[in-house]
């Protein structure tokens, strides 16, 4: 990370260097998993997104007319009934789904706005924070779901909510029941093959779930700066290249960003709706 | 790519987020879509309800309409037949009131000649007696012929 002061960074230097957070400890993490690192930028964009979602859900909350609607609450509700009819396919209790159809709205909104700050240019966020941080080399990555905390923090959080209404629906005697007999039935042969199964399928769905997104993102955000490398080489190749590329990529990113962020969303309300159901 | 504590505080945001979102956003969103559904659905009843009220209506008046006429057409055959009695009636009292006025008539010219004859009668005797009193004055008493005078007028009656 200490590049020498005369020369600009290079290529690998300039993509490590947007690839690295700013964390509590100020340099990059070295190990796998270390619990005592915070990642500050993931943490004030997502949270500061966060606010920004319920600022705007609370507002149409608020001014939400039975009468002629105003084009902003329409555009929410356009939202709100998408999420409530998905919710009602796939989660069966009405119960449920008082908690689950607002999860799934949540979800929806705070990624999709999450996976928008793709949309910024790569180096503006970075800049500006080195330039108040007065630190040249100051650490900043501004898309909180191209972070594996990020989206495991989400997915993890839906896991809880699985097992919270496995035991609800099933009782805990029944869920632990079904975790030794299910998929491949009652036998005591089968009960170590039947949790292990069960144990594989909860791991597989909470990381793949968190994964798909984190995935998603990192890839969209390292393409976006290989783009802005080709600019950074000032000539009229790459400012063509840059352009071209960088608008192709832009567009083809709002698909991703809304599919992503519905992807999520679904995810979701499939998982959730799988723990109503027994095996 | 690296694991940390940013995960949990990831979890418990994404806890946050929806807790809200279920108490203060989900809620007044989905009952004005709901109430909306409602009005529009009861409007919807109201304007069907009033399409089969017209059609009610409409068939009412057409009904009406026939019975005004029958009984228009009632009316006028009633009145019709009154009218005719009613002429047959006044032809016949005019009939019957010409017949006793001209046998009134009869019966008052038939008194009349009557008295006409006797006055006439009268008249004559006297003439008669004037006569034969101014023939006869000198040659008869007219108390000796009384009984003659008398006879004379009965015969004359």
């Amino acid at each position: 990370m200490s590049t020498g002061e005369a020369h600009a960074p290079t290529a690998g230097e300039y993509i490590v260097h947007h690839l690295t957070h700013l964390n509590s400890t100020g340099h990059a993490q070295s190990a796998i998993i270390d619990w005592s690192v915070w990642n500050l930028d993931t943490l004030f964009f997502s949270i500061g997104l966060g606010i920004v979602t319920l600022l705007i859900l609370i507002k149409c909350a608020s001014k939400a007319t039975s009468g002629v609607p105003g084009r902003f609450q329409a555009a929410i509700e356009i939202l709100v009934e998408m999420v409530a009819d998905q919710a009602k396919g796939i989660v069966h209790s009405a119960e449920s789904r008082k908690f689950v159809a607002p999860v799934a709205l949540t979800v929806f909104f705070w990624i999709f706005l999450m996976n928008s700050m793709d949309f910024l240019p790569v180096d503006l966020l970075p800049k500006i924070w080195a330039l108040i941080s007065g630190d040249e080399h100051a650490y900043l990555r501004v898309v909180p779901t191209a972070d594996l905390n990020g989206t495991l923090g989400m997915s993890i959080g839906v896991l809880l909510i699985c097992l919270y209404y496995n035991v609800k629906i099933k009782g805990f005697g029944g869920w632990v029941h079904e975790l030794f007999t299910a998929p491949f039935g009652s036998h005591p042969l089968l009960y170590p093959i039947n949790f292990l199964m069960q144990m594989i399928e909860f791991l597989a769905k909470t990381v793949s779930h968190g994964m798909r997104l984190f995935g998603n993102m990192y890839a969209g955000e390292l393409v976006f700066m290989l783009i802005a490398l080709m600019g950074g080489t000032a000539t009229v190749f790459g400012f063509l290249g840059h352009v071209v590329a960088g608008s192709i990529w832009a567009v083809f990113h709002i698909l991703i960003v809304a599919l992503q962020a519905f992807i999520f969303m679904m995810l979701t309300l499939v998982y959730i709706g799988q723990a109503h159901e027994s095996h | 790519m690296n694991l940390n504590a940013t995960l949990v505080a990831q979890l418990v945001v994404f806890f946050i987020l929806a807790w809200v979102t279920m108490k203060f956003v989900w809620p007044p969103i989905v009952k004005a879509l709901d109430e909306r559904a409602k009005k529009i659905a009861d409007g919807l009843a109201a304007a069907d309800k009033a399409k089969s009220d017209l059609a009610h209506a409409e068939k009412k008046v057409v009904e009406e309409m026939r019975k005004a006429r029958e009984s228009a057409t009632d009316v006028r055959a009633a009145a019709e037949k009154q009218a005719a009695v009613f002429l047959d009636e006044s032809r016949a009292e005019a009939a019957r009131i010409i017949a006793q006025a001209r046998e009134a008539a009869e019966a008052e010219a038939g008194v009349a000649a009557q008295r006409a004859k006797e006055a006439l009668r009268d008249q004559v005797a006297q003439l008669a007696v004037a006569g034969a009193e101014k023939i006869l004055r000198k040659e008869i008493n007219a108390q000796a012929h009384a009984d003659l005078l008398a006879n004379l007028k009965q015969e004359l009656q």
